[in-house]
């Protein structure tokens, strides 16, 4: 028999204020399919990352705009994609700085997209700025 | 849904210790932010930020202690990060907070850290 596969989409205003929820929402689609607590909290964090990166560089904090988050699941992996049609960017494709030199420079940057590397098994982007961007986002389901 | 943020300040002879309860995220990092700066702006340098009730943090929280940092140790001051729960160590430990920063157990532990290691003569 066909593993079941379940569909949630949330589409909320571009506003930092609603990452709170995005964050509820989507740990609650993780609790569905599976995740251990400690998966859930990384999930809830790589999709945070993925979403303020929208309202903030995609969108400039413009809350007309609106933030698309589809999750899917099965019983093996759980696909997290974040939709926007803003400006886009150019995804590293080099190492991460050490930390202490951006410490020294007083800069942060990039740490939302190690994080998101760091926790998800599989992360792309697909670019078409102004039109439709989409970062795409899997983790697997651990069986207990 | 949890507390978003709340900060209480306190003061230990010259330590001033941040309890943050809620989370930092992009929303109420520039919150932090303020309280931080707020120490800097009254030449407040050696701060404990206490994060037993903290519940979330994300990079944008975790570019306040970046942006900070190096000031505030050039000045011979320092942040100390004591009280991490599980989910919100992993955090620093994914991008080598350790490194770069003092996380310790508790605020106990933080004083006995700066007792160690007495604020430098400008």
């Amino acid at each position: 028999m066909a593993a079941l596969q379940r569909q949630f989409t949330l589409r909320v205003p571009s506003s930092t204020e609603n990452l709170a929820l995005i964050r509820e929402l989507v740990g609650g689609v993780g609790a569905q399919a599976g995740l251990d607590d400690s998966d859930i909290a990384r999930l809830e964090m790589a999709v945070d990352e993925a979403c303020a990166n929208v309202i903030e560089h995609a969108y400039g904090n413009d809350s007309s705009k609106e933030v698309v988050v589809r999750a899917t699941f099965d019983d093996e992996v759980l696909r997290i994609d974040v939709e926007d049609s803003g400006c886009g960017f150019q995804p590293p494709t080099i190492g991460r700085a050490p930390l202490g030199q951006l410490a020294a420079k007083r800069k942060s940057g990039g740490l939302g997209l190690q994080l998101i590397k760091s926790v998800m098994d599989e992360v792309h982007y697909e670019m078409e700025p102004g039109i439709k961007n989409e970062l795409h986002m899997v983790k697997r389901i651990r069986k207990a | 849904m949890s507390n978003v943020l709340a900060i209480q300040k306190s003061f230990q002879d010259d330590l001033s210790i941040l309890s943050v309860d809620g989370f930092i995220d992009a929303h109420t990092a520039p919150q932090f932010e303020q309280a931080v700066q707020s120490e800097m702006d009254a030449a407040r340098l050696r701060i404990i930020v206490n994060c037993e009730k903290l519940t979330y943090i994300s990079s944008a929280g975790l570019g306040v202690f970046m942006s900070f940092i190096e000031e505030i140790r050039e000045q011979g001051g320092d942040i100390k990060i004591c009280g991490l729960v599980p989910n919100v160590r992993q955090v620093f430990d994914i991008l080598g907070f350790p490194t770069l920063f003092d996380l310790v157990d508790n605020v106990d532990a933080a004083v006995r850290r700066f007792a160690d290691a007495p604020p430098r003569d400008a």
